[in-house]
């Protein structure tokens, strides 16, 4: 029995965060098997299956699936599992949108983004704001499991050559329809996979003052991302927001300006592997977390840096 | 139409959280609890609705304990019209949730369920996806606007790249997320009010739901403690260390 993982796809190439999932789907069952459903899917189908540690994709070329509408996925994700010990993706909003529903049409548990793989029953995962971590097992038949990306390398994307078959398509429910999107277009690293990432806070004051962390940002090949005060103040949009039920970052350095550090913030960037923390407030939690704190003004130490990384 | 509203007695989002030292889970006993934050959003969008002339009974569901009343109750006080209460003590998963959250939705007749995208102590991000599954209704999760039609909602979603719009046929669930509104207060009147707002009180076994977790917890641990850190003087300094001791720029 086999791991079945979901992919995510765009544009004929697999999204990064599958191939998180890919990993850890490797540690819970021996063999991997990819499933790309959507609208000409024919090149994301091959590059699944040039993914390391993949044995086959399975394509679903079918256009109910273009726009990852759970109500249409969940079926046909639930209809293959029967033959797999285990359902993977990764908890990003897509994964996290589906596989509940998934696992309540198989009437199993889920196990939602797990940081660590036991063994093939037992994961641990993060709760309470990762102020707690809990050891799991399941006794289920199809075990239906997301994942923190930033918990598992990515496979490699290259050097694989699974085989690929189609499989049937299950059908449009009828229940929702796609009408539109407004995505933030950056040419900067994408959040959860940046090697750096610069955020903000309250303390920015504005939206506009965020074009002094892009111009950082851009020095040192970084993303930007906020706390939730900065989104709910609409300085950014809600894709900056990194935190409990933000996004999950763990990146080689993070920077956090004007950030207080509530605990909700942390559970977004703890793991971060250098954290650096600039705040006027010299008792601002955050500074209990950094490698380095600097207690000053930013918008005296913001422009700064900037001048200091052209140096 | 009726909007039906689960709310869950969680840890106040306040508060520090402690593992307890025989590691099957945190210290519950005299710590704060309020209601679930995203379940807060979820009552006000029930209840602007209804003030909107969309809805007429908004109705609040909760799952847990004796004390889970008084989350009823905060939820009564912002202005839901009566409440249900299941009693169980002890651990309830989100599947065990769904399914007795689908016995009382077949009973209620609600036009949309709206609950809050995750619950803040086992962060799981499930029920709302698992009822929606189990009724075969449409599902619009991570919501941070949502506009009522004929027979349909229009719903912007909060996605990883930004937002998403979508249309789903009612009924349906919706889940809420930060931005779709801000909680109101409740009034001194409200509260007085809520005490006469009536609860039903039921069971699992009422609602035919074996609420038997099915996931064995072999162990809540703290996560590692990272090591404190230096203050540096000035962003020379900081440059500095950032180049030659951790070696990250």
């Amino acid at each position: 029995m086999g791991a079945l993982v979901f992919a995510e796809h765009a544009d004929g190439a697999i999204n990064p965060a599958t191939l998180h999932a890919v990993t850890a789907a490797g540690q819970m069952s021996d063999s991997v098997t990819v499933l790309v459903a959507g609208t000409n899917v024919g090149s994301a189908a091959e590059a699944a299956a040039k993914i390391a540690g993949v044995a086959k994709v399975v394509r679903v070329d079918s256009s109910e699936y273009e726009h990852t509408l759970a109500e249409n996925l969940a079926p046909l994700i639930a209809g293959l599992a029967s033959g797999y010990s285990h359902v993977v993706a990764t908890a990003t909003t897509v994964g996290k949108n589906i596989m509940p529903r998934v696992a309540a049409l198989l009437d199993v548990a889920q196990v939602s983004d797990i940081i660590e793989v036991i063994d093939a029953d037992t994961f641990v995962r993060p709760i309470y704001a990762g102020n707690a971590l809990a050891t799991l097992k399941s006794s289920d038949t199809v075990k239906v499991v997301t994942v923190r990306g930033t918990n598992f390398e990515p496979a490699e994307a290259g050097g694989g050559s699974a085989e690929i078959e189609d499989g049937a398509a299950a059908g449009d429910q009828g229940l929702s329809s796609w009408v539109g999107q407004a995505l933030s277009k950056s040419d900067r690293p994408e959040l959860t996979s940046a090697r750096v990432v610069i955020s903000g806070g309250r303390g920015m004051q504005n939206g506009e003052n965020f074009a002094m962390l892009e111009e950082i940002a851009d020095k040192l090949g970084a993303a930007v991302g906020a706390s939730r005060a900065a989104v709910d103040a609409g300085f950014v949009p809600n894709d900056y927001q990194v935190g409990q039920t933000g996004k999950v970052v763990a990146p080689d350095l993070y920077i956090a300006v004007g950030i207080s550090g509530a605990i909700q913030h942390l559970a977004g960037m703890k793991d971060s592997k250098v954290i650096v923390a600039i705040n006027k407030d010299e008792e601002a939690p955050i500074f209990q977390v950094a490698d380095y704190g600097l207690v000053a003004d930013l918008f005296k130490a913001i422009p700064e840096l900037s001048q200091a990384l052209d140096g | 139409m009726k909007v039906l509203v689960p709310v869950k007695r969680v840890i106040d989002y306040n508060v520090k959280v402690r593992v307890k030292a025989d590691q099957t889970g945190v210290e519950l006993a005299n710590v704060k609890m309020s209601m679930n934050p995203f379940d807060e959003i979820a009552i006000e969008e029930a209840i602007r609705m209804k003030e909107a002339g969309k809805a007429e009974e908004v109705i609040a569901v909760s799952i847990g304990p004796q004390q889970a009343q008084e989350t009823i109750r905060t939820a009564l006080a912002m202005g839901a019209d009566r409440g249900v209460h299941v009693l169980h003590d002890g651990v309830v998963e989100p599947l065990a949730v769904a399914k007795m959250l689908k016995a009382i939705v077949e009973k209620e007749g609600p036009t949309v369920v709206i609950l809050g995208k995750q619950a803040i102590d086992d962060d799981c991000n499930q029920t709302g996806q698992m009822l929606s599954a189990l009724l075969g209704w449409s599902q619009a999760t991570f919501a941070s606007k949502i506009e009522v039609g004929d027979g349909e909602l229009t719903v912007t979603r909060e996605v990883d790249a930004g937002l998403e719009t979508i249309k789903v046929k009612t009924p349906a669930i919706v889940t809420t997320d930060l931005r779709l509104n801000e909680p109101r207060y409740a009034s001194l009147p409200n509260i007085m009010k809520a005490k006469k707002k009536p609860i039903e009180a039921m069971s699992p076994a009422d609602l035919g739901v074996d609420p038997t977790p099915r996931l064995a917890t072999l162990k809540v641990v703290e996560p590692a403690k990272r090591a404190g850190g230096v203050k540096v003087a000035d962003v020379a300094e900081l440059v500095s260390k950032l180049k030659n001791e951790a070696k990250v720029i």
